[in-house]
């Protein structure tokens, strides 16, 4: 009943082309917007705001990142952390370098630093695939996280290895406080969602698909296979590393190359795969699910007054963590924005089921 | 850069010597995903975590009071009834499903299992101790001035005996045979006969087995304790260069990762910094893969349209 | 959103379980359970713990009892943000990150919200010059101060310093930001008393170590190893040390390298290994044997009892005794109320810990006496050494003075650097 897209008529061209073009879905996004921009600010507080919403939305940006990569073109990488330090690291130095830059312009060179590192590092993608090719990019991974260890250089030369983020101004405004580094996150990562449903709309995107179900037939069909794939790296990673210069100037602060470890690829590939291998909402779903669960794990124990010791309550966490994803797989293989589109199909029936 | 390895012929002997020996170790990780890649298809994430669950549980055995020997049946049982349960509640639910989805389900169980086996078994450091001396072979250090110790020799041993068992268990038995039945495809071996349920139990099990030994042997090695779920990040230039499904390749994969990783160390490292024990064996594995994409000895991959 | 609206309920439930009674000191205890650093972290979380809990059975501090809360921050900096950002709206007084990488990772929000961040023997050297730094704390000793003391037991080993010159010797460094931070001290050193030295990263987690140690044993040939690890890179090493048959007994680990844990499952391969420390090893002091008798005795101890005495759980009663200390001192100016961050600041810069005070807390020989100033954030500087011999760590040294005439210099230089590239005003601490 609520969810009912019958008697909307597409009369153009340009209706039929809409990114939502069932009515239902345009609201429930602009609503989700208004209150992601105007709500959550007011009545989140410090922890909210700093320490669970900021990475959820740039871990978010990560995921999507990964998404175009695995879920769309269908190489499966585990270099995401490496490509976030490049961004990190090329953030920082642009900042420090060049300290009139807006921040802006900074997050996108860093990004595109990123998407060429990406591009020399998916070569191999063009003759090694699979279970292969994830291996052959954490190559990538740790030979970044060598560099970037090594060559003071990336660093300014800091006794102790780590980057600290100087001071963000944007239009003559100090990003400080929590309500604005929110902010930040979620424009930019608003404006990147944006562009990334569009370009898996576009003829690139759907070379991508054609490449993941099937690239020998795709490349019999005439996609070029050197230009496609090696975009998907380059786009793949541009998000990664805006995503990895978000981490670094807007959550954490001051990081060390060690801040990139190997958990963090891993942790973006199960955003991926657990919100929904090809799907935009499938990164935010997973994504929150990774960020969030273990939070709510601990204040529910919290909650009901279990003062449980610290090492019983993480063991839980990654007990219940793991139990559930089986528990997902077992009952909905696709992820969670498969569960997502199935509550919708629901939806349109519901309450009259027959 | 390499003439240092000419002008000391004798030290670089060394460094390949302790480098294939170190590659044995990587090889008794690698060998536990080669089984479950083998006979699923499946990339087992998990496998780490089984190494640290069976070595935190033959050594609290032992802190029990139990005697070695009964130490590891108890263990190996342990290990069983995981097998058999993950196949029961994880597993069988997931046939016919993609690869893709039974390789979450293995990230899924390593959390699963790291939680457990911390919650179970604490997560404190514990020494292991085998009985296998662990000082260098007198004669070979006063003849040569190499040194090898008793230990490495052991675990090379044990090594080619399971290379040796798994080699014959998978090319000359039924069961082997029906293994490489269903790593081809689920649906088909189904509807031959084969028993997909017992299969994969079974390869689950001896996986279980393969991660008891690995994690006693590198156990003795550094201490029981949690790193040793890190070993699989060793473990994987070794199964991308001998081929995920080959038991001979993890073997050979290793000895070649470990006397590269180690020489490349030594004799390039200073160059450039050193520590480049972390990505030159990924480096090296994904340079030969362009030339052979399947790896050593993995199956050859043949597509159709 | 649904996901995000059950759990806002159930913070704000915590929220209100969170507020402490007039009378309670709230104390956050950050540190790590799980993971592949526990041993360390689950140890020291215990000596702090029991430490407070012995504080409370004799009263509290000045009458106010302290409530502590864990939070398990698994090593990673991102869930310590998470652990800083709960704990501070709850009245937290100071905040013990407990990991170079964690301190980076909180210390500057810390100061922003007038919080102190107290790092015993890690953390961020440069901070010792408090005039740049007024929030950041690494007291006791910091790294630097750490070398300096190394190099001289070393002089010591081998009758002066004097017979340094021409030796040589091997940095055998955890290939990170912690590992790297003393080189830097260890080549001031080299200049001044005319020795050689070469550093040997060790790729992280340290699984494998042999061709470092072929390279050390066959090729280099020190006289010296110095080892800076961290986790199971240490009984890694000393295995691998005894491989190649280089003398444990010219080895000297740095204080992370120096524990029961590091040394029990490389077995006999660690006989003879020498260890920083910043404080004694063993149960023989009176406030051990207090927690002995009244913690465990009553069954309410923190970890196993035969744990109760090891490295890592001294530790934590230092950082206990510390932590208490400053609370009493900051009480000065709350008139024995609980109380915030910038009183635990002013308490810290003013903080002296005598001889006398330490024999009345029962910790003889354990904790080292100190004095904090504006200008000198770390305040003492001193360690010693052990070595184990095959079952438990003998002290071999008295409290060996830190070289403040090469390390003070380079810290000031360092701290300038920061506050120029941050643009911060130095406080004039005269």
């Amino acid at each position: 009943m609520i969810y009912r897209e019958a008697g909307q008529f597409k009369t153009s061209y340009e209706a039929d082309e809409a990114i939502f073009p069932v009515r239902q879905d345009r609201v429930f996004v602009i609503g989700l917007l208004v209150v992601a921009f105007f709500v959550i600010p007011v009545i989140g507080n410090d922890y909210w705001l700093r320490s669970v919403l900021t990475p959820f939305l740039i871990f978010s940006l990560a995921a999507l990142g990964l998404n175009i990569l695995t879920g769309y073109a269908g190489q499966i990488s585990l270099g995401t952390a490496g490509f976030m330090a490049v961004g990190a690291f090329a953030a920082y130095k642009l900042s420090t370098g060049i300290p009139e830059l807006n921040i802006i312009i900074v997050f996108i060179l860093s990004g595109i630093i990123a998407a060429l590192v990406g591009i020399a590092f998916g070569l191999p993608s063009l003759r090694i695939k699979g279970f292969y090719l994830a291996v052959t990019t954490l190559a990538a991974h740790f030979f970044i996280e060598w560099t970037l260890t090594h060559f003071g250089w990336f660093t300014n030369y800091s006794t102790s290895g780590v980057i600290s983020a100087p001071e963000m101004v944007l239009f003559g405004y100090t990003i400080e406080s929590a309500e604005s580094r929110y902010l930040l996150a979620l424009s930019i990562v608003v404006v990147m969602t944006l562009l990334a449903k569009n370009l898996i709309r576009s003829e690139l995107g759907r070379a991508w698909m054609a490449i993941r179900d099937m690239d020998v037939a795709a490349e019999v069909i005439g996609i070029p296979m050197l230009k496609t794939k090696l975009l998907a790296f380059a786009i793949s990673s541009f998000y990664c590393g805006v995503a990895g210069a978000l981490w670094a100037f807007i959550y954490i602060g001051t990081v060390e190359p060690q801040a990139f470890d190997i958990n963090r690829a891993f942790e973006v590939l199960f955003m991926v795969i657990i919100g929904g291998l090809g799907s935009i909402y499938g990164s935010f779903m997973g994504a929150a699910f990774i960020v969030l669960l273990p939070i709510l794990i601990t204040n529910i124990a919290f909650a009901f007054g279990a003062n449980l010791p610290a090492e019983v309550l993480t063991n839980a966490q990654l007990i219940i963590f793991g139990s559930l994803i089986i528990f997902f797989l077992i009952v909905e293989p696709y992820g969670l924005a498969r569960l997502w589109q199935v509550a919708k199909e629901k939806l349109r029936l519901w309450p009259f089921p027959h | 850069m390499l003439e240092f390895a000419f002008q000391e012929p004798m030290f670089a002997l060394e460094v390949i010597i302790g480098g294939l020996l170190s590659g044995i170790m990587y090889s008794l990780v690698a060998l536990g995903f080669v089984l479950i890649f083998k006979a699923s298809g499946i990339f087992n994430f998990a496998q780490g975590a089984l190494v640290l669950f069976a070595a935190l549980t033959f050594v609290k055995m032992l802190e029990f009071g139990v005697n070695f020997w009964l130490a590891i049946v108890i263990t190996l049982a342990i290990m069983m009834v995981l097998a058999l349960s993950i196949e029961r509640v994880v597993l069988r639910p997931l046939v016919n499903q993609p690869l893709i989805i039974l390789f979450m389900a293995t990230i899924g169980l390593n959390f699963l299992i790291e939680g457990l086996a911390q919650g179970i078994w604490g997560a404190e450091v514990h020494s292991l101790d085998l009985g296998i001396p662990e000082e260098p072979l007198e004669g070979l250090m006063d003849a040569v001035g190499i040194s090898i110790t008793y230990f490495e020799l052991a675990s090379a041993g044990i090594a080619a005996a399971m290379v040796f068992g798994l080699s014959i268990f998978f090319n000359k038995t039924r069961v082997g045979r029906a293994l490489r039945a269903v790593a081809d495809d689920h649906q088909a071996a189904m509807s031959v006969g084969i028993p997909l349920q017992h299969i994969w139990a079974l390869t689950w099990a001896a996986a279980g087995i393969v991660a008891l030994v690995a994690g006693m042997l590198w156990g003795a090695k550094i201490g029981v304790q949690f790193s040793l779920a890190l070993l699989a990040l060793k473990a994987l230039p070794v199964l991308i260069l001998g081929g995920f499904d080959s038991v001979a390749g993890a073997i050979v994969g290793g000895l070649i990762i470990g006397a590269l990783e180690k020489f490349s160390e030594v004799f390039i490292g200073p160059y450039v910094g050193g520590a480049i024990e972390n990505w030159f064996p990924y480096v090296f594995a994904t340079v030969f893969l362009l030339f052979r994409p399947q790896g050593l000895f993995g199956q050859k991959i043949i597509e159709r349209v | 959103m649904k996901l995000m609206k059950i759990a806002a309920s159930a913070v704000a439930i915590t929220a209100f379980a969170g507020i402490a009674t007039a009378a309670e000191q709230y104390v956050p205890v950050t540190a790590y359970w799980t993971g592949p650093y526990a041993p360390g972290g689950s140890g020291i979380a215990g000596g702090w713990v029991d430490y407070m809990k012995l504080i409370n059975k004799r009263g509290g501090v000045n009458g106010v009892m302290l409530k502590w809360e864990k939070c398990d921050t698994q090593y990673k900096p991102d869930l310590m943000i998470e652990c800083y950002e709960k704990m501070k709206g709850k009245g937290a007084p100071m905040i013990h990150p407990f990991g170079t990488g964690l301190t980076y990772a909180v210390f500057e929000r810390a100061w922003k919200d007038k919080i102190p961040v107290v790092t015993l023997g890690y953390g961020r050297t440069d901070a010792t010059d408090g005039r740049v730094f007024p929030y950041l704390f690494p007291a006791l000793t910091n790294y630097w101060s750490q070398s300096t003391t190394k190099i001289k037991f070393i002089g010591q080993q081998v009758g002066g310093m004097d017979k340094l010159k021409g030796m040589k010797i091997a940095n055998v460094h955890h290939d990170s930001a912690y590992g790297k931070e003393t080189t830097p001290v260890l080549e001031a050193q080299a200049k001044k008393y005319g020795f050689e030295y070469r550093n040997f990263p060790v790729a992280h987690p340290g699984l494998d170590q042999k061709a470092i140690w072929l390279q050390i044993a066959r090729q280099y040939k020190p006289d010296w190893v110095i080892l800076r690890g961290w986790g199971v890179m240490n009984p890694t090493a000393l295995k691998e040390a005894a491989r190649v048959g280089f003398p444990r007994n010219k080895v000297v680990g740095v204080w992370w390298s120096g524990a029961e844990e590091d040394v029990v499952p490389a077995g006999r391969a660690a006989k003879g290994y020498y260890a920083a420390g910043f404080h004694g090893s063993g149960t023989d002091y009176p406030a051990v044997q207090d927690i002995l008798k009244e913690i465990y005795g009553a069954g309410e101890g923190e970890l196993p009892k035969e744990r109760v005495g090891s490295i890592y759980y001294n530790r934590g009663l230092v950082w206990g005794a510390f932590t208490v200390e400053a609370i009493r001192k900051a009480m000065e100016r709350t008139n024995n109320q609980p109380v915030k961050g910038e009183d635990v600041q002013w308490a810290l810069e003013h903080l002296e810990v005598t001889p006398a005070m330490i024999k009345k807390l029962g910790l003889t020989g354990l904790m080292p006496p100190m004095k904090l100033s504006c200008a000198d954030h770390e305040g003492g500087g001193r360690a010693k050494f052990m070595q184990w011999d095959g079952s438990k760590w003998n002290v071999v040294s008295d409290w060996i003075d830190s070289d403040q005439e090469i390390v003070r210099p380079m810290v000031e230089a360092s701290a300038a650097k920061y506050a120029k590239e941050k643009g911060l005003k130095v406080r004039d601490c005269k």
